[in-house]
C-alpha cells in the first residue's frame, strides 16, 4: 500500500526544533565543555612537542592532531574516546523521552509521519555533532597558526577535512545506536546504560578480545614465532575482529588521512614495498582510497543501525 | 447494534466518522470487536467504557498511528490508513493526559505543533493568539509550561485544536484528573466548540460529564459497542422509561387523567395531592395541562431526566444478573 503525501513532510520543523534544543541543553554544553578541555590539554602537549621535536615538517599542521605527550594521547584518539559519548549523549533520550513526556501521540497526530520525526531528530543530532566537531577543527587550525607560526598548506586543509567528515561519520554510528536503544527502551536511564555498555565494551574491551578470539580461530604457526613475526591468517584475523568496533575503524582512518606515510592499514607484504619510497607521503587521492573502506564502514554503520531503529519504531505502539 | 440503528437523524452527506466492523486485535487477542458507530457533523459523540474497553485504540485506529485488523473507518471521507496525512490535517487530538515540552512557552509548544501542520509565520502567529485567547491562557502565553496546572496544559492542548481549525475534535478523557472548577471551565469549552460546529467525540468515563455535553453516546465493553444512542433512547431501551416528573396538584380524578398522557408508562401517587410518573420523554407541559383541564390547582412540578449512571449501572446489571443466576443453579 503506498502511503499518501510525502514521508519529509514536517522533517525541517523537527530537525530545527532539535537542533535548538541540542544546543541549548546544559548536557551538551558540559560535554561540549569537557571535550573542548581535553581537547585543549592535548593540543598544548601536542604543540609544546612539536616545538621541541621537529626542526622541518612539511605536514605541521597534521601533526598537531596526531602527535602525543605522555600522559596525555593525541588530539585524535581522545576524540575518538569522546565522540561517542557525545553522540550517546545526544540519541538516548531521543523517544523514549517523547513518551515519557506524553508527547509522542500529540506530536504524531499532527500531518507528518514518524519518518520525519525520527529523521528529524537525527539529522538534528548529526548536525550538533558536526557543529561542534567544526568548532574544535578550526580550534585546532587556529591554535596552530598561533603558537606554531606556519600557515597551513592546502593539502593540510583538505586532509584535515577528511579528518572532520570522517569524524562526523564516526559520530553517526554512535548516534543511530543511542537513538536505536532509545526506541527499544522506554526508559532513558536504561538506554543510556545499555549504549554506555557497547561503548565501553567495543572501546576498552574489544582491542584485547580481538586478537585472542583471532588466534582462537586461526592458531598461530609456530615457525612464524619462532622467527618473531605475526601468523598472516591470524594477524589478518586478528585485524577483521578488530574492525567490527567503530573505534578501530575511526583510528584507522585518521592513521591514513592525517599520516601521509602512511601506506597501509593491514600486515604489509614484501610485493606490496615493491618500489615504494619509504617515508615519502602518498598524495591526498591514494591516502584517501587507503581510508575508503573504513569510512565506508562507518557510513554502512550508521545506515545499518538508523534503519534498524526506524523499522522497530514504525512497529511501536504510539500510546503513552 | 448496528449503525442502521441510529441513521434516523444522519443523512450519508453529513456523516463524518463511519466505522464499519472496525477490529484490532494484539497476539490474537480482540481488543477492538466488530465495531460499527457513524458520527453525522457537528455531533458531540461520546465513546463510554471503563478503561481498557478500546475507547483509546479506537481513537488511534482513526488517526492513523494504529494498524486496522480488520474492518475499515472513514474519517472525512478519507481512508486513516492510506491518507492519514488528510485525516490528521482536519483533525485535532487531545490524547489522555496530554504532554508538551516543558521546557517550552505555550506560544513555542503551540509554535512547534503549527510548523508541523504546515501553516505559515504570519498565519501561525495569529492563530496562535487567538487560540490561546480563547482557551484563556494569553496572560501565561510565554511562561514555561512546565508551570502550567494539569488544567492549563488540557486548555493548551484544546487551543492546539484550535490553532489547527480541525472540523473534527477528539478528546481522550479530557477532564479525567482535573478538580471541578477546571472540568467545568473545559466542558464549557467544549459546548463552544460544539456551537460551532465543531464534530467532537469525547472518550471519557466520567458519565455525568459525557451527558452534559453529548447528543449521542456509545458504550464500550470488552472492545465492543453495547449500548449506542442518545441518552433518551438509551433509557428507554434499558430502563424502560428515562423520566420520573413529579406533580403536586390538588385536584378530584388527577392520578387517572395523568396515566392517560402519551408516552407516560407509571403513574404512582406517594400522598393525596402528590404523584410520580414515569415516562418516556420529558411530560411536564401535558400533566401542566392535565391538572388544569381537571381544574385542579398545581403547586409544584418537577423532572428527573433519565441518567447516563443510571442507564450503566442497570446495564450491567442485568448483564450481570442472568450469570449470577445460572452459576447459582449450577
Amino acid at each position: 500500500m503506498r502511503r499518501e503525501g510525502s514521508p519529509f513532510q514536517g522533517l525541517g520543523a523537527v530537525a530545527l526544533k532539535e537542533l535548538a534544543d541540542n544546543l541549548s541543553s546544559a548536557r551538551m554544553m558540559v560535554l561540549e565543555l569537557l571535550i573542548v578541555l581535553t581537547a585543549l590539554a592535548a593540543l598544548y602537549g601536542a604543540i609544546d612537542s612539536l616545538r621541541q621535536n621537529t626542526a622541518e615538517d612539511p605536514f605541521l599542521l597534521l601533526r598537531l592532531f596526531t602527535v602525543d605527550r605522555a600522559p596525555l594521547p593525541s588530539f585524535v584518539a581522545i576524540l575518538g574516546f569522546l565522540i561517542p559519548l557525545m553522540a550517546i549523549g545526544l540519541g538516548f533520550d531521543a523517544i523514549n523521552s517523547e513518551h515519557n513526556r506524553r508527547t509522542l501521540s500529540r506530536i504524531l497526530a499532527q500531518p507528518i509521519y514518524r519518518d520525519a520525526l525520527l529523521m528529524g531528530k537525527f539529522l538534528a543530532g548529526l548536525a550538533t555533532l558536526a557543529v561542534s566537531l567544526a568548532a574544535l577543527w578550526l580550534m585546532v587550525i587556529g591554535l596552530g597558526l598561533i603558537f606554531l607560526g606556519v600557515p597551513p598548506g592546502g593539502e593540510e586543509i583538505a586532509r584535515s577535512l577528511a579528518f572532520l567528515v570522517i569524524a562526523v561519520f564516526y559520530a553517526g554510528v554512535w548516534l543511530s545506536l543511542a537513538m536505536l536503544l532509545s526506541v527499544v527502551f522506554r526508559s532513558p536511564a536504561t538506554a543510556a546504560l545499555v549504549a554506555l555498555g557497547i561503548w565501553l565494551f567495543l572501546t576498552v574491551l574489544w582491542p584485547m578480545l580481538a586478537p585472542a578470539l583471532a588466534q582462537v580461530i586461526a592458531p598461530p604457526d609456530p615457525r612464524y614465532a619462532m622467527l618473531g613475526l605475526d601468523t598472516p591468517d591470524t594477524a589478518i584475523w586478528a585485524q577483521t575482529l578488530a574492525r567490527l568496533s567503530p573505534n578501530h575503524l575511526f583510528g584507522e582512518a585518521m592513521l591514513a588521512v592525517l599520516s601521509p606515510t602512511t601506506r597501509s592499514l593491514g600486515p604489509v607484504f614484501l610485493d606490496q614495498l615493491r618500489g615504494a619510497v619509504m617515508g615519502a607521503p602518498l598524495p591526498l587521492g591514494q591516502s584517501l582510497l587507503i581510508a575508503w573502506p573504513q569510512t565506508v564502514s562507518l557510513i554502512a554503520g550508521t545506515i545499518i543501525l538508523f534503519v534498524a531503529g526506524y523499522i522497530v519504531f514504525q512497529r511501536q505502539e504510539v500510546r503513552a | 447494534m448496528s449503525s442502521a440503528d441510529n441513521n434516523d437523524v444522519k443523512t450519508s452527506d453529513n456523516i463524518v466518522i463511519a466505522a464499519q466492523g472496525l477490529t484490532k486485535s494484539y497476539d490474537g487477542v480482540r481488543v477492538v470487536d466488530a465495531i460499527n458507530f457513524d458520527i453525522a457533523r457537528g455531533e458531540v459523540f461520546g465513546l463510554l467504557g471503563p478503561n481498557g474497553a478500546g475507547k483509546t485504540t479506537t481513537i488511534l485506529m482513526m488517526l492513523g498511528l494504529t494498524e486496522i485488523s480488520s474492518g475499515k473507518v472513514s474519517v472525512l471521507g478519507h481512508d486513516p490508513a492510506r491518507s492519514p496525512l488528510r485525516v490528521k490535517r482536519k483533525v485535532g487530538y487531545l490524547p489522555d493526559s496530554v504532554g508538551f515540552y516543558d521546557y517550552l512557552t505555550a506560544s513555542e509548544n503551540l509554535a512547534y505543533t503549527a510548523k508541523l501542520m504546515g501553516l505559515r509565520s504570519a498565519e501561525r502567529t495569529h492563530r496562535i493568539a487567538a487560540a490561546l485567547a480563547r482557551v484563556r491562557l494569553s496572560d501565561v502565553a510565554d511562561k514555561r509550561v512546565a508551570t502550567f496546572s494539569r488544567g492549563m496544559r488540557q486548555r493548551l492542548g484544546l487551543a492546539e485544536i484550535i490553532v489547527k481549525q480541525a472540523d473534527i475534535a477528539i478528546l481522550d478523557e479530557p477532564t479525567s484528573g482535573l478538580d471541578p472548577q477546571a472540568t467545568l471551565e473545559f466542558l464549557n469549552l467544549i459546548e463552544e466548540l460544539k456551537a460551532e460546529g465543531i464534530t467532537i467525540l469525547l472518550s471519557s468515563h466520567l458519565l455525568d460529564q459525557v451527558q452534559r455535553v453529548c447528543d449521542r453516546v456509545a458504550l464500550f465493553q470488552s472492545g465492543r459497542i453495547v449500548l449506542m444512542g442518545a441518552v433518551a433512547d438509551l433509557a428507554r431501551q434499558v430502563l424502560g422509561a428515562g423520566f420520573v416528573v413529579e406533580v403536586e396538584a390538588e385536584g378530584t380524578g388527577l392520578a387517572r387523567r395523568l396515566a392517560t398522557i402519551p408516552g407516560v408508562t407509571n403513574v404512582e401517587a406517594v400522598a393525596a395531592d402528590r404523584f410520580r410518573m414515569t415516562a418516556e420523554r420529558d411530560v411536564r407541559a401535558d400533566a401542566a395541562c392535565a391538572v388544569v383541564g381537571a381544574n385542579g390547582s398545581l403547586r409544584r412540578l418537577s423532572v428527573d431526566e433519565p441518567s447516563l449512571e443510571a442507564i450503566y449501572a442497570r446495564y450491567f446489571q442485568d448483564q450481570i444478573a442472568p450469570s449470577g443466576a445460572a452459576r447459582h443453579a449450577a
